[in-house]
């Protein structure tokens, strides 16, 4: 059972959240063309390791929030607010 | 050595010391004509059609660990062709039939039991879906029928069918020619008649790179050095991503965690394979008795191959509201693949931006039923350079020109 930090709660357990997905993916223009708008609603990185994603509290107090995440090992290696950039101590 | 009853015998008189390695372990050429990178049931099926179909036996298959370590060792081995798009129902049904012959084609026996499936429903809504699957499937010629609530509870008695049942069943519908194979017999077996006809099955070999030449796939570096060919073909289902971004391109994949878990094994008590689209769970019996447990995703991403107690517990209540009396049951092993999920539910297999390199992916939660039609497929474009007739639907382009073969909205399956 992931313990998930909820900025607002504390730590919470995973099936109160539901995973977002890729976090920081900037919606194309409507005028672009479909080889970037099939990049952005299809395509992925898809990382075996750290993993920048959304999480929202669905069964608490419904905030969205900022997780990096190793996909091997799910440890949690920071929270972040939803339009913040990833923290710097990330890059160690 | 061809497998016998005779054979069998020989041994029982000779103390069994006559019997060879079911395949060899060469060691790796510095080039082929082909490289297929997995070792899992898609790549060995690739490696053995591709001798077979195609006469092509200067072939390696790549796998970094044992083959069939994978998914094909960690799925619930069901077969079936239940699937809602005439293109869906073409390439599902193609794989059972090549299921039904297998045993006898690879001289290797996979255990095909065609048991059924029964898929249950559980409100007025799931009764009307089910009979648009069911009414679909025979549209594009696969039997398919109506159960009542009776009907089903003939099929698997232990069902709970009273009026006070958690989930309770209205009727269903099954798919008779449906059931279950034994994953690693399949493995096994593509991998010993591919090795008979020549491939080598190289384990303990993991691609670290490909070798790019004026644009195009030349070969790839391993941990064991470098091996050329012109032709690529990838089939490493759940890592799909990780090979993808060794090669400079990006596919619509998400690799998530799918779990399944056995009982102990009990004497037969469910002589079919019963799933609830409503729970997503499913169950079945192996033929060592155990009950093999499975349901939904844990939902993020995740190359772990282990998944959380917060899913096995909605997998174990959603088959004890389906079945009760198995609440006793002490549950021996659990596990948990790494899956392939694309957004429509249906595979990738064909050319990726690369010339030389192809890929077969995709399959998400599905792929076990359809290593025969993925293997058939992949050896085909690896050889002729186009793709098959049954294979011409999923390309990769239709991510991008939203030709998509949606079966996650239509026939509810959890891919």
């Amino acid at each position: 059972m992931l313990r998930i930090p909820c900025i607002r709660c504390g730590p919470r357990d995973e099936n109160e959240f539901v995973c977002g997905g890729t976090s920081h993916m900037v919606r194309p223009a409507l005028k672009d063309s479909d080889e970037v708008w099939g990049q952005y609603l299809f395509f992925r990185d898809n990382p075996k390791g750290l993993h920048l994603e959304r999480w929202r509290h669905s069964q608490g107090c419904g905030l969205w929030f900022n997780l990096a995440r190793d996909t091997v090992t799910h440890e949690i290696k920071a929270v972040y607010a939803m339009t913040d950039a990833p923290p710097d101590t990330l890059r160690s | 050595m061809k497998y016998s009853a005779w054979a069998l015998l020989r041994g029982a008189l000779s103390g069994h010391r006559h019997w060879t390695p079911a395949w060899t372990d060469p060691t790796p050429r510095a080039a082929y004509d082909a490289i297929i990178v997995g070792g899992g049931g898609h790549g060995l099926a690739t490696a053995y059609y591709l001798a077979k179909n195609h006469g092509l036996t200067n072939v390696a298959l790549l796998e970094r660990g044992w083959i069939g370590g994978g998914n094909t060792g960690r799925n619930t081995t069901i077969v079936r062709s239940n699937y809602l798009f005439p293109e869906s129902a073409r390439l599902y049904d193609f794989s059972l039939k090549l299921y039904e012959g297998l045993s006898k084609d690879l001289n290797f026996n996979i255990m095909l039991s065609q048991r059924g499936l029964v898929m249950l429903a559980h409100s007025r809504h799931d009764l009307d879906s089910m009979s648009r699957w069911a009414n679909a499937m025979r549209m594009n010629g696969i039997q398919a029928e109506i159960l009542s609530r009776e009907e089903v509870g003939e099929m698997a008695p232990c069902l709970d069918l009273s009026p006070q049942a958690r989930m309770p069943v209205l009727g269903g519908f099954a798919q008779r020619r449906a059931g279950t194979a034994r994953h690693d017999a399949v493995a096994w077996g593509y991998a010993r008649a591919a090795s008979a006809l020549g491939v080598h099955i190289i384990q303990n070999c993991e691609v670290q790179g490909f070798v790019q030449e004026h644009g195009r796939v030349v070969g790839v570096d391993t941990n064991r050095g470098r091996i050329r060919a012109e032709r690529v073909g990838i089939a490493a289902a759940g890592h799909s991503s990780v090979l993808a971004k060794l090669a400079g391109f990006r596919l619509p994949v998400t690799s998530y965690a799918l779990q399944a878990m056995v009982s102990e094994p009990v004497k037969p008590a469910l002589d079919t394979v019963v799933l609830s689209p409503g729970t997503g769970a499913y169950i079945s019996q192996s033929d060592k008795g155990e009950m093999v447990l499975g349901a939904m995703l844990d939902l993020f991403p995740s190359y772990a191959q282990r998944g959380s107690f917060a899913v096995k517990q909605n997998i174990i209540a959603s088959t004890l509201a389906m079945f009760p009396s198995f609440s006793r049951l002490p549950l021996m092993r659990q596990w948990a693949g790494i899956v392939d999920v694309v957004h429509d539910s249906s595979p990738i297999i064909g050319a990726t931006p690369i010339p030389g390199l192809y890929i077969n992916c995709g399959w998400g939660t599905g792929g076990f039923k359809a290593i025969p039609v993925g293997g058939w497929t992949l050896a085909h474009v690896l050889a002729t350079g186009r793709n098959h007739d049954l294979a011409e639907p999923f390309q990769l382009q239709r991510f991008i020109n939203g030709r998509l073969i949606d079966e996650a909205a239509a026939s509810g399956i959890a891919h």
